[in-house]
């Protein structure tokens, strides 16, 4: 499968059956949108509740694409900030009595400056060096919230038991519904802001230190400081959908976050597509659906079915759904051209 | 002559009541269950670092395929529908709203373990869903005030250590007890039990109190210090990583108090074999299952019952774990409650069912113990039994102790 030179002749505008790429992209997300709005209203709750959480994960992993997609920097410690935004936001509405909506913004803050201040030595670490040193991030934080030095707000081992929000104005939702329609108005936005922020000045030095960290800083760019600040802005997103992950399932507690929720969150990251944005949806939903898949065929071998599936998703899609689908368009966008 | 004409109407109804009854006594069903059919739902973790629990739901599964080889309950065929959890509490909060919304269960069956049935105790209560028999042994799992809908069925920590008193005002009135326990409720629940059932002379008895974390390394500085206290009663109340501790700490120290080993922690092959055989020798505990691997019951008929279903419905178990022991055990727990169901399997009636339940007996309970419940106690099993322990095994001894609240 090799990739063709460009071809010098082509057109200006991608085009597959004669229509614009673009305009299939707003097609796409136009489409996406409407299957969104319509969920809540012709699906059973339990389902509403699960593409809640696969949104949620979507939101995670779009934190760690941030950091590994567009600046090229490892963790396996994501865990600790979905972790910390988990409690921030269930310690407020339990222990302070504040809205669940204001936790977001304080979630996204604390998380923010955790991960800036967790970013700045691991600064001196590259590539597997700084995933074991986030690793030890995730091994720690499932402790450290049941220590008893904070055991009086976090509640120890047994977690805590927050309620769960009712859908406000009066609107005719019940509480799944408009926890799913929060959930995704939040969501739009942080992808719209994300999406912004990788086109922009800002997301283009990301990608260059990415690309080669020396020509980045030639060229001017503060490596150091776009580093850091790009671990805080990784650990607010994921912070901010360890918050809504609280309200979702009203409960947290350290076994909640350990280890193998960072891995899940790595492993759509992968599936996804590392580098885009789009994917990390997919990511989202292979993360959430993809185990139940694999216990409905093998309950004593789930893992083994899990595991099988995960090998087919890297050979068939070795980039990702992400780049799965920039293939088949290509390869279109090249029959169109062939053929035209 | 007026009170015989009240008495004979009333006895006419009351015969109209006898004979009508059957025939009147319409099926009820909440969803989950049909003329054919009883669905329950679980979630085990199958997989993740808890994964040896597992056992218990898959004893559990082959306990209902011997139920409907047998013809089912009342007729009707029971569908377990039993999920991974991976011990994880947001995986049981999604996979216990599946059974409830879209499998659409009768109740939930012994979910297992305490962080995770925290995560769905609201929930369960709120959908006025059964959290019937959970396996975990936490206190407040019994509580028909503010949580109709969930109840235990293991003893539970607070009964376990009013049984260790019990013992103690018995054996040693005189006793100086020293206590280690974890610093979490789980621990705090086993002091609050001892310190119950000691009353009056808790102050007197209780010499030092020694709490530890799960991230304490080792619990040695604490087994010294209890020993300079004085104490010649050891209350362990740990985990069984740092129980095997305790034990190995105490005996390197040249200690030998009355050492009273918590249930959580008595098994041989991953407590007492670490701590080393001979520093074990002579600790007590506490049992309420039969021990599988303890020769005495080689000719039980009870025993024997147990082995016919595990060569029968589950030739891969593991006959010599304590884990299919129990999930036999609270298999044939529910059975009985849904025996008594009879006809009417409303959720509201299942759980008034598994809240009358008197004097059960089953076969792999130790004798003497059985299974009690009332509208206010959810509390199925709150008897016990003492062991010591030969340095090769658990050996009974003492009469079958009742952990009761007010015994």
């Amino acid at each position: 499968m090799l990739l063709r030179p460009t071809d010098t002749r082509e057109p200006l505008v991608a085009t597959i059956a004669g229509i614009p790429m673009t305009t299939w992209r707003l097609t796409a997300l136009g489409i996406g949108l409407v299957v969104l709005a319509v969920i809540p209203f012709v699906m059973k709750n339990f389902y509403i509740f699960q593409i809640t959480l696969a949104i949620i994960y979507a939101i995670a992993i779009l934190g760690l694409n941030l950091l590994t997609g567009f600046n090229g920097q490892f963790s396996l410690g994501h865990s600790a900030f979905y972790a910390v935004g988990a409690y921030t936001a269930a310690i407020m509405m339990d222990r302070c009595d504040i809205g669940y909506v204001w936790t977001l913004p304080a979630a996204a803050i604390v998380c923010f400056v955790f991960g800036f201040l967790f970013g700045l030595p691991a600064l001196r670490l590259e590539g597997v060096y700084l995933a074991l040193a986030t690793f030890a991030l995730a091994i720690a934080i499932p402790q450290m919230l049941k220590s008893s030095l904070v055991e009086h707000w976090t509640g120890g081992v047994q977690g805590i038991t927050i309620i769960k929000p009712d859908a406000p104005f009066g609107l005719p939702l019940n509480s799944d519904q408009w926890l799913y329609a929060f959930t995704v108005i939040v969501a739009v936005a942080m992808y719209v802001c994300a999406g912004n922020l990788v086109r922009s000045r800002t997301g283009r030095a990301l990608i260059a230190i990415r690309d080669h960290p020396i020509a980045a800083s030639a060229m001017g760019i503060d490596v150091a400081l776009y580093k850091s600040l790009t671990f805080g802005v990784s650990a607010l997103y994921t912070g901010v959908a360890g918050a809504l992950g609280a309200i979702a399932i009203s409960f947290v507690a350290p076994d909640s976050f350990t280890f193998t929720l960072a891995v899940a969150l790595f492993v759509g990251l992968v599936v996804g597509g590392v580098g885009s944005i789009p994917g990390t949806l997919v990511g989202g939903f292979f993360v959430l659906f993809v185990p139940n898949i694999a216990e409905s065929v093998s309950k004593g071998l789930a893992g083994a079915v899990y595991g099988v599936i995960l090998l087919l998703v890297i050979y068939l899609m070795p980039t990702g759904a992400a780049g799965l689908v920039r293939l088949i368009s290509s390869r279109l966008v090249q029959q169109g051209r062939t053929g035209g | 002559m007026q009170m015989n004409k009240r008495m004979l109407l009333a006895s006419i109804a009351g015969l109209a009541v006898a004979v009508a009854g059957p025939a009147l006594a319409q099926k009820k069903y909440s969803p989950g269950a049909s003329d054919t059919e009883i669905k329950l739902g679980n979630t085990n973790p199958y997989s993740g670092p808890a994964s040896a629990y597992g056992l218990i739901g898959k004893t559990i599964d082959a306990y209902f395929k011997k139920v409907n080889a047998e013809g089912g309950i009342n007729g009707r065929k029971i569908t377990f529908i039993s999920y991974d959890d991976a011990y994880s509490p947001p995986k049981t909060v999604e996979q216990v709203r599946k059974l409830v919304e879209s499998d659409e269960v009768l109740f939930v069956f012994q979910p297992l373990g305490t962080p995770s049935n925290s995560a769905i105790h609201k929930y369960m209560n709120s959908k006025k869903v059964p959290q019937l028999f959970v396996a975990t042994g936490a206190t407040k799992w019994g509580d028909p005030k503010n949580f109709p809908w969930t109840m235990g069925w293991q003893p539970n920590y607070q009964s376990e250590g009013r049984i260790y008193a019990q013992y103690l005002i018995k054996n040693h009135p005189n006793a100086k007890i020293g206590i280690l326990y974890q610093n979490d409720d789980y621990g705090k629940d086993y002091v609050k039990g001892m310190k119950d059932g000691l009353g009056e002379k808790a102050k007197t008895m209780i010499v030092s109190e020694q709490p530890y974390e799960t991230s304490d390394p080792t619990v040695d500085s604490q087994i010294i210090n209890l020993k300079a206290s004085g104490a010649d009663v050891l209350f362990n109340v740990t985990t069984p990583k740092f129980a095997a501790q305790a034990i190995k700490k105490a005996h390197e120290i040249g200690w030998q108090p009355i050492h009273l080993l918590n249930n959580v922690s008595n098994s041989v092959g991953s407590v007492l074999k670490p701590a080393g055989l001979d520093a074990a020798k002579g600790v007590l505990s506490t049992a309420y299952l039969k021990d599988p691997t303890d020769s005495t019951w080689d000719n039980d008929p009870g025993k024997k019952e147990w082995l016919a279903f595990m060569d029968k419905y589950y030739p891969d178990g593991d006959k010599t774990s304590s884990f299919t022991v129990y999930g036999f055990t609270v298999a044939q727990t529910l059975h009985q409650v849904l025996k008594q169901s009879g006809d009417d399997l409303t959720r509201a009636n299942v759980m008034k069912q598994a809240a009358s339940l008197k004097d059960v007996k089953l076969p792999m309970l130790l004798p003497g113990i059985t299974i009690n419940t009332s509208a206010s106690d959810f509390y199925p099993i709150e008897q016990m039994q003492m062991q010591k322990f030969t340095g090769e095994r658990w050996e009974l001894f003492g009469p079958v102790l009742s952990g009761g609240e007010g015994s």
